[in-house]
């Protein structure tokens, strides 16, 4: 329609953030406001003998402080998960209770334990320190393995084992047949570490009752404020929902860790009725490292068979998936359905089975962690890849090619079905690679790779094609998988009188640009100029609905439910015109902000109409006034983004470090609004992939210390440790969505990790390293090559 | 991030700064750039009654050649030691260490006195303190004393600064080994604070080792000059080989830290390594 699709424009949202003009949550001050401070279980596992509050309540300006009787004296169990799993039997997977403060038990380092609520926050911290609990420590487990053994210590009275669930994918029988006739097997044990999420802001919490409507405002640091109101109302406090709002101005970034309901936003929503007063909470970073849900921490054996002619004939794979001390929002379906379902990859192999066994242990709860299971997925199968390309003596590039699922549109072709129970909605895969292996000039740089041998450097070139399943997710199919929720989205298209266009949308912005990408996809609609459009989030009492951000969903379930809004208007519009004009609606068209009697210089503006619509004097029959409609989308089907990355390392073999050189990259969004934010993802997304790879990683002790709860030791990436990145796309639409777009949010983390190992693995093969397990750290490198040579 | 109630006092003087610490209470700190203290002070690892600010005393801030040595003011900044020429030319090491400190805004407000006070093992300065053979000029209400690096640096987080005593000045000799001096660090992935860091000044005639001083930071529980490496090389004629023989024997006889980045034997081998990097980039 109009000229702004496609176009690089300028985040619109950038200026107040650069000029320190964004409200965060903790930005806000409300009048009589007080502020909580929380303690936390120094122990991973411990029982709780008594929780003492009186000389905290003592202390100077404390206005309340609570424990986890208080809430459960009224009924209060605690936070609930959105999604669940069965047993391969059948039998509903364990779900204990996660307390908003814990009563008999404390199960990792940070569970909170009780509240003091005072006039400054300096008040509340101080007064914490007076609280006085009484544990007697427990041992702990934190390996999800050792946490399954007999005589582990168990979390909970109900759940033997420590097991959750488990849970099964594909055909068992024909997989186990497959591995068993292959001419080869390549066999990895995988460890998928675990990371500590790390948003810039640390997420923060404000209650604020108002006993003069008995209604509750809850502001919160998150990515989801109306899946935080539904399951709190309708699941922890059994609140009246449409006595409870919630809100959720600028979000520092969250990454999937403040997708989560977590125990906070109900403890001040709690706290501030008990004291009638707004209550605040800002985590501290220390705290953010052991109260933030946590991602990955997957241990995998994954075997690849082949035949003879090197095709890929089956894939077994069987995870634990460390789901911590209680279950997050998410958690049950990040090592199932986001998981298990993504081993298909690109590859056409024919038997595919997984078997996951999900574990609670004295660790921090871990959930969805941009990509969650999509990375873990690909990362296994990239790595099987690279290692069977080493073993078959054959070309990393070449095995894949051969491999690959055939080009489809999904709309000539039909979709493909994975034996792992997904339909793929288009793809050209060969064509990623065929471009990543062109821009990376990959002959030359194994010629170089060589000449470097030769001076006794180490490059190492590492591959990774990746696929994953985004624009989360049509309800039926998730809703037969387990959601507790459905997962369409809404959108308010309201046309001024003036013309301007305010909208109203479920997906909620931290970082990824709706300001301006829906601003661009409205004004490009209507022919109208980008700033008069408002794009509007973040409150449950403007937006009527919303599901979330979070797994690439934005634009392909956000942008689709604006475009059906604008749909309708287009349509009320041309009634309007049409009278206007008086000539027949099928003889209108619309375009660049106006309607034209075709074939005439006959037209009626954009503005025109609206305020017509508004002010209906001449107006047609039978049509009500105004221009405002809101619509809710619920996606046919997931979108599958695709892409190939090439890595180049070099390793300094004297100390282990590990030098990212080059990075190269082919990835196939579907069709794009804005390049620039596309780009942006896809480099925020690769740093967080390399991040993971070479630098991080949370490291439990075997009593359930974090041993590295801080940036002085836990490493986040930096930009320094990543080179420039060159990046392509082709343009695969996705057919079944209104803009054939696919999702960008998550692809680089995806796709980077694989191809950083593969790399520094292939670096190393002159020393005989054949497998290392992230972080590759520059001791762990260095120890490798000190045990191969 | 909170730290308890404390009173906060700044110094408009050196002599006032003494006499706000004369008393010797070890409940007072001295405040600088704060890059040490106040981190410590938000965790509640340290909770000082009191907190004597002495950063903003221009008295304390200079770099210039005085008695055959480069004096450097206590609260000289990170970045000015960098930066500055002088400091280039007669001691690169020590530009060298204070240029991969933090990070640029952590070098512009940090200090090398409240560095050195604070007496990290993995900070950057006191390898290069040792390889420099720098002295510490301390003042307190009794006077001055100057304190060699080998006498200042005691233990991990210990100095032997008294708690009336403040760091005034740090004193680089003027000679031909320093010039020819230089620090490289391995870092750690986390903090950037050194895993390794070696400081080297070596004085070459004739393509002989007249003089030659090692320095480690990160390595051991304080800083240390490595003599092992030092005997080794010195009155040798320096090339590949003698430079590979002297660094081979880099921490003998040194106790070596361990920890999450980095095992006893890593951390020995990476100190070897750096030393005959940083001796053949002199050589």
């Amino acid at each position: 329609m109009g000229n702004l699709i496609g176009k690089s424009v300028k985040r619109v949202e950038d200026k107040k953030f650069i000029t320190g003009n964004g409200e965060y949550t903790d930005d806000i001050k409300l009048s009589r406001m007080t502020y909580a401070s929380i303690i936390r279980s120094p122990h991973a596992h411990a029982k709780i003998r008594s929780v003492d509050v009186s000389k905290a309540k003592d202390a100077p300006g404390v206005v309340g402080a609570f424990v986890g009787k208080d809430l459960a004296d009224q009924g209060i169990v605690g936070v609930p998960t959105g999604w669940q799993v069965n047993f391969k039997n059948g039998d509903q997977m364990k779900e204990p209770p996660h307390p908003i403060l814990a009563t008999d038990k404390a199960r990792h380092v940070g569970d909170a334990v009780a509240v003091v609520i005072a006039e400054t926050a300096a008040q509340a911290k101080d007064a914490a320190e007076l609280v006085e609990v009484d544990y007697e420590v427990l041992d702990a487990v934190v390996t999800a393995s050792k946490a399954m053994e007999a005589g582990a210590p168990q979390l909970f009275e109900d759940v033997p084992n420590n097991v959750i669930f488990d849970w099964e994918l594909g055909d068992k029988d024909s997989t186990d047949q497959a591995l068993a006739n292959a001419a080869h097997v390549t066999k990895l044990n995988i460890v998928n570490q675990r990371l500590i999420p790390n948003a810039i802001e640390p997420r923060s919490a404000i209650g604020d009752y108002d006993p003069s409507r008995d209604q509750y405002t809850l502001y919160s640091s998150t990515q989801n404020p109306h899946l935080i109101r539904l399951l709190m109302c309708a699941f922890v406090l059994g609140l009246p929902e449409h006595k409870v709002r919630v809100v959720a101005r600028d979000v520092g970034g969250g990454f999937g860790s403040k997708i989560f309901h977590y125990i906070e936003e109900t403890l001040v929503t709690w706290c501030s009725k008990q004291l009638c007063r707004p209550v605040k909470w800002t985590a501290e970073r220390s705290e953010s490292f052991i109260s933030d849900a946590h991602g990955r921490d997957h241990e995998t054996v994954a075997e690849m068979g082949f035949d003879s002619n090197q095709n890929i004939v089956g894939l077994r794979v069987k995870t634990i998936a460390n789901l911590g001390a209680y279950l997050s929002t998410f958690a049950p379906a990040v090592p199932t359905y986001l998981y298990g379902t993504l081993l298909q990859g690109l590859y056409t192999t024919p038997a595919v089975h997984v078997d996951v066994t999900a574990v609670a242990t004295n660790t921090v709860p871990v959930d969805a962690y941009r990509g969650a299971g999509r990375p873990e997925a690909t990362y296994l199968l990239e790595r099987l890849l690279d290692t069977a390309a080493t073993e078959l003596g054959t070309d990393p590039a070449e095995l894949r090619l051969k491999n690959f699922i055939p080009p489809f549109d999904g709309v000539d072709q039909p979709g493909y079905q994975t034996q792992v129970a997904l339909q793929y909605d288009s793809g050209n895969y060969e064509a990623v690679l065929k471009k990543a292996l062109e821009i990376s000039n990959y002959e030359q740089l194994r010629k170089e790779q060589e000449e470097a041998r030769k001076e006794g450097r180490y490059l190492g070139i590492g591959f990774s094609t990746y696929i994953e399943a985004c624009g989360i997710a049509p309800s039926a199919v998730v809703g037969a998988l387990g959601a507790r929720a459905g997962l369409y989205e809404s959108a308010a298209v309201r046309v001024q009188p003036t013309g301007k266009v305010s909208v109203y949308v479920g997906s909620h912005s931290h970082g990824q640009g709706h300001d301006t990408t829906f601003a661009q996809l409205v004004a490009d609609y209507f022919g109208i100029a980008m700033d008069d459009v408002e794009i509007n989030h973040g409150d449950t009492e403007s937006v009527a609905f919303g599901m979330g951000t979070y797994g690439s969903r934005s634009l392909a379930v956000g942008g689709s439910a604006i475009v059906k809004s604008m749909e309708k208007i287009k349509e009320k519009g041309a009634k309007i015109a049409a009278h206007l004009l008086e000539a027949s609606e099928n003889d209108l068209e619309f375009a660049e902000g106006k309607w034209t009697v075709k074939g005439t210089d006959k037209s009626v503006g954009f503005g025109d109409v609206s305020l017509t619509a508004y002010v209906p004097h001449n107006y047609p029959e039978n049509l009500e006034p105004g221009l405002d409609f809101t619509s809710f989308y619920d996606p046919a089907n997931f979108t599958f983004p695709f892409g190939a990355h090439i890595a180049v390392v070099e390793v300094d073999a004297e100390t282990g470090k590990v030098e990212v050189k080059k990075y190269f990259g082919c990835d196939d969004v579907g069709n794009v609004i804005n390049p620039m934010i596309v780009e942006g993802q896809l480099h925020g997304g690769i740093v967080q992939g390399i991040g993971q790879a070479i630098l991080e990683g949370a490291a439990y002790d075997a009593e359930g210390q974090l041993d590295n709860p801080s940036y002085m030791d836990y490493a986040m990436p930096r930009a320094d440790d990543v080179p420039d990145f060159e990046l392509e796309r082709t343009v695969t639409p996705c057919p079944h969505n209104p803009m054939g777009a696919k999702g960008a949010g998550e692809a680089g983390t995806i796709g980077a990790a694989p191809a950083i190992v593969n790399a520094v693995v292939d670096a190393l093969q002159p020393f005989g390293v054949k497998d290392l397990d992230m972080p590759l750290s520059p001791q762990k490198v260095w120890r490798a090559i000190q045990q191969s040579s | 991030m909170i730290p308890n109630d404390f009173d906060y006092q700044k110094a408009s003087s050196i002599d006032e700064a003494v006499s706000l610490i004369a008393q010797g209470d070890e409940d007072t700190k001295l405040l600088a750039g704060g890059h040490s203290l106040l981190p410590v002070m938000k965790l509640r690892l340290s909770m000082p009654a009191k907190v004597v600010d002495v950063g903003q005393l221009q008295e304390l801030n200079y770099i210039r050649e005085e008695g055959g040595a480069l004096a450097i003011g206590a609260v000289t900044t990170h970045q000015q030691l960098a930066s500055s020429e002088l400091v280039q030319q007669k001691a690169p090491a020590l530009a060298q260490a204070a240029g991969v400190i933090g990070d640029p805004q952590v070098r512009n407000v940090g200090t090398i006195g409240g560095s050195l006070a604070h007496a990290d093992p993995a900070a950057d300065y006191p390898g290069a303190i040792f390889a420099l053979d720098g002295e510490i000029v301390v003042q307190s209400s009794d006077g001055k004393r100057t304190i060699s690096a080998k006498e200042f640096f005691v233990d991990l987080y210990t100095t032997a600064l008294e708690a009336n005593e403040l760091i005034v000045e740090i004193r680089i000799p003027l000679n031909a080994a320093n010039q020819n001096s230089c620090y490289l660090k391995f870092p750690s992935p986390a903090s950037r604070f050194p895993i390794v860091g070696c400081a080297v000044a070596l004085h070459k005639d004739g393509g002989n080792c007249q003089e030659v001083r090692v320095g480690f930071s990160g390595v051991g529980n304080a800083a240390f000059r490595d003599s092992a490496v030092e005997n080794a090389l010195n009155g040798q004629s320096v090339n590949d080989q003698a430079i590979a023989n002297a660094a081979a024997q880099a921490t003998d006889g040194v106790d070596v830290l361990e920890d999450a980045n980095a095992s006893e034997d890593y951390r020995r081998h990476l100190a070897k390594v750096f030393a005959k990097r940083a001796l053949t980039q002199l050589a």
